[in-house]
């Protein structure tokens, strides 16, 4: 049931399902997308991630749970969410015989919200903000990936929103591209816009996100504010020696249990189990020479993969 | 004002400029002009006079009235030509969106499911009045080009003067419009089931076909008058004098009811489904 509280949230699940026979491709999440922030979402492939986001939209029916988008319950209010939510979802489509310009207008005459009035205004500034003003008029056939991607970005831009869903927005961006959409991205949650990112851009989302959930075969298993899920629990060890087999020992009798790969030492260690100094001082007296020597909080991709786990096989 | 102003800023006008801009529809619209043209230049050619009751109906009349050019043109287009243009805009209405992946924008637009349909069912029955005009009108300038005009004979004898004539050509193309309607909300319903256009062009085309050889078949004659080509032929009445519009009120009747059953068919369907395009 959606409540008033639910107002403080742009997206809000709670126990949401998505099930094909007798498989749950998304099973029972519960997700709290906070308004003004910017969300990371984060899963490996097939993880339920987009069948999430096409539940949110409207576009999936939900087997069971309830979902509120900004405020109002989908799906049977998201006729009053929609107009004031700009969306980017599973790569950008358009009309390959129109001109990049007639797209816009296309989809904008599609919005019964949008005001015809200040239609043609409106499109042009969303063509700007992606700096596609120069190929407006060219049929998207002929449009490269990048400049097709920064079009879908320019669809979502038509309206002042209250959120943006963006799945992969940099893709097939050059540089230039993904620093611009980066600052457009920034500037727009500084203008108070709930952003939904959806990306496998690990360092781009630890740049930019204030929070973040992780799925994994059709479950969230990390929910909440950077700072947060920063608070490690366990730390990532590096070291790098030509004496791996004595650093190996020498690691054993801390209870550090570490693999090497050549002179390349890693390992997980419980946050304030032991101190780094207390490492070095243990391998130091064994005789390891030390090239090299790290104990840090891991990486989002380091951390992303202990939550999902390894291995190439896209999940069930 | 204000009407017109609200209409250009729609989704229905920004369906009908979609559609009428790409060259696929300007293409079918070509190859059906040419059915008078070339039709016309065949009887040109043919020199003599046609024995009447050979060849398509009319055609006797067309040397000596160019103003029946029109009419026989349209009875050579109705059985598999039209058909095909209307299958091909039909099919394409929800199959095509969901193959270039615009369905998904424009319903998160937001796009309601059913005023999205209703829209692109307007839509095919825009093409089909245009397509039966541009072969009308087509089919009058070649004929008065080439062919002597002048009042027309009747089929039951009458003479009427040429706008008397013309409003019958008018009405003629009006009762064709509405015999392709049934078939486009078959069209659209087809296309609701897949994201494959050609595939639900196809399909359409082939109702039509096998319609068509059903009511060919007199054991099963029981069910011909439900067929949606049962009236397709029947607009001979209005080319009498007085003009008889009852085979135009079935037709009309007809074709409504097939709208109704396979627009509810495409309605539950659609707002059913997911979108996964």
């Amino acid at each position: 049931m959606v409540q008033s509280s639910d107002q403080q949230w742009a997206i809000k699940t709670v126990g949401l399902t998505k099930s094909f026979g007798s498989h749950n491709a998304v099973d029972s999440i519960d997700l709290q997308v906070p308004r003004g922030s910017i969300f990371g979402f984060l899963g490996p492939n097939g993880s339920g991630k987009t069948t999430t986001i096409r539940m949110l939209m409207g576009l999936a029916n939900i087997s069971s749970g309830d979902v509120s988008l900004l405020g109002y319950s989908v799906p049977e209010e998201i006729g009053k969410a929609l107009p004031k939510v700009g969306a980017l979802v599973e790569g950008p489509a358009f009309y390959p015989y129109l001109s990049g310009r007639d797209n816009l207008i296309r989809f904008d005459s599609a919005d019964r919200y949008a005001d015809p009035a200040t239609r043609a205004a409106r499109v042009d500034a969303a063509l700007a903000k992606v700096g596609l003003t120069q190929a407006e008029s060219k049929k998207v056939h002929a449009y490269s990936l990048g400049m097709k991607q920064r079009l879908g970005i320019a669809n979502a831009l038509l309206q002042p929103r209250d959120l943006l869903v963006l799945d992969e927005p940099t893709n097939g961006l050059d540089p230039q591209g993904t620093r611009e959409v980066r600052n457009l991205i920034r500037t727009l949650a500084h203008e108070g816009i709930t952003i939904f990112i959806s990306s496998h851009l690990l360092v781009e989302i630890e740049q930019i996100c204030t929070h973040l959930a992780v799925m994994s075969q059709g479950k969230i298993v990390a929910q909440g504010s950077v700072e947060e899920l920063s608070k490690a629990e366990v730390l990532s060890l590096n070291l790098f020696t030509a004496q791996s087999d004595l650093a190996l020992a020498g690691l054993k009798s801390v209870g550090i249990t570490a693999t090497a790969d050549g002179e390349h030492i890693t390992a997980t260690v419980p946050g304030g189990q032991i101190e780094p100094e207390r490492i070095v001082a243990v391998l130091v007296e064994l005789g390891v020479g030390i090239k090299s020597f790290s104990l840090a909080a891991p990486t989002l991709e380091e951390r992303f993969v202990l939550l999902t786990g390894e291995g190439f096989d896209v999940a069930r | 004002m204000l009407r017109a102003k609200a209409f250009r800023g729609s989704l229905m006008y920004s369906e009908l400029s979609v559609l009428f801009r790409r060259r696929r529809t300007w293409a079918m619209l070509f190859t059906v002009a040419l059915i008078p043209i070339c039709l016309a230049f065949a009887v040109l050619a043919s020199g003599s006079t046609i024995p009447p009751g050979e060849g398509p109906p009319f055609l006797d009349r067309v040397s000596q009235n160019g103003l029946f050019v029109g009419f026989t043109a349209m009875i050579m287009a109705i059985p598999l030509f039209l058909p095909l243009t209307i299958g091909v805009v039909a099919g394409d209405t929800i199959a095509g969106e969901a193959n270039t992946g615009t369905l998904r924008y424009l319903l998160i637009a937001p796009v309601n499911r059913a005023r999205l349909l209703v829209v692109k069912f307007l839509g095919a029955a825009a093409f089909c009045l245009a397509a039966t005009f541009t072969l009308m009108i087509t089919g009058i300038i070649i004929g008065a080009i080439l062919f002597p005009v002048g009042p027309v004979t009747l089929l039951s004898g009458d003479v009427v003067s040429i706008p008397q004539a013309l409003l019958r050509i008018f009405l003629v193309a009006i009762y064709v419009t509405i015999s392709l309607l049934g078939l486009s909300a078959i069209g659209l319903f087809i296309s609701t089931l897949t994201v494959i256009p050609v595939g639900a062009m196809a399909a359409t085309v082939v109702v039509s076909t096998v319609t068509q050889i059903l009511g060919a078949l007199p054991q099963i004659a029981v069910i011909h008058p439900y067929l949606i080509s049962y009236y397709w032929l029947g607009f001979a009445d209005i080319l009498r004098n007085p003009m008889d519009l009852g085979s135009m009120l079935s037709n009309t009747l007809l074709q409504l009811a097939y709208i109704a059953i396979f627009g509810s068919l495409a309605y539950s369907r659609f707002t059913t489904k997911d979108v996964l395009s």
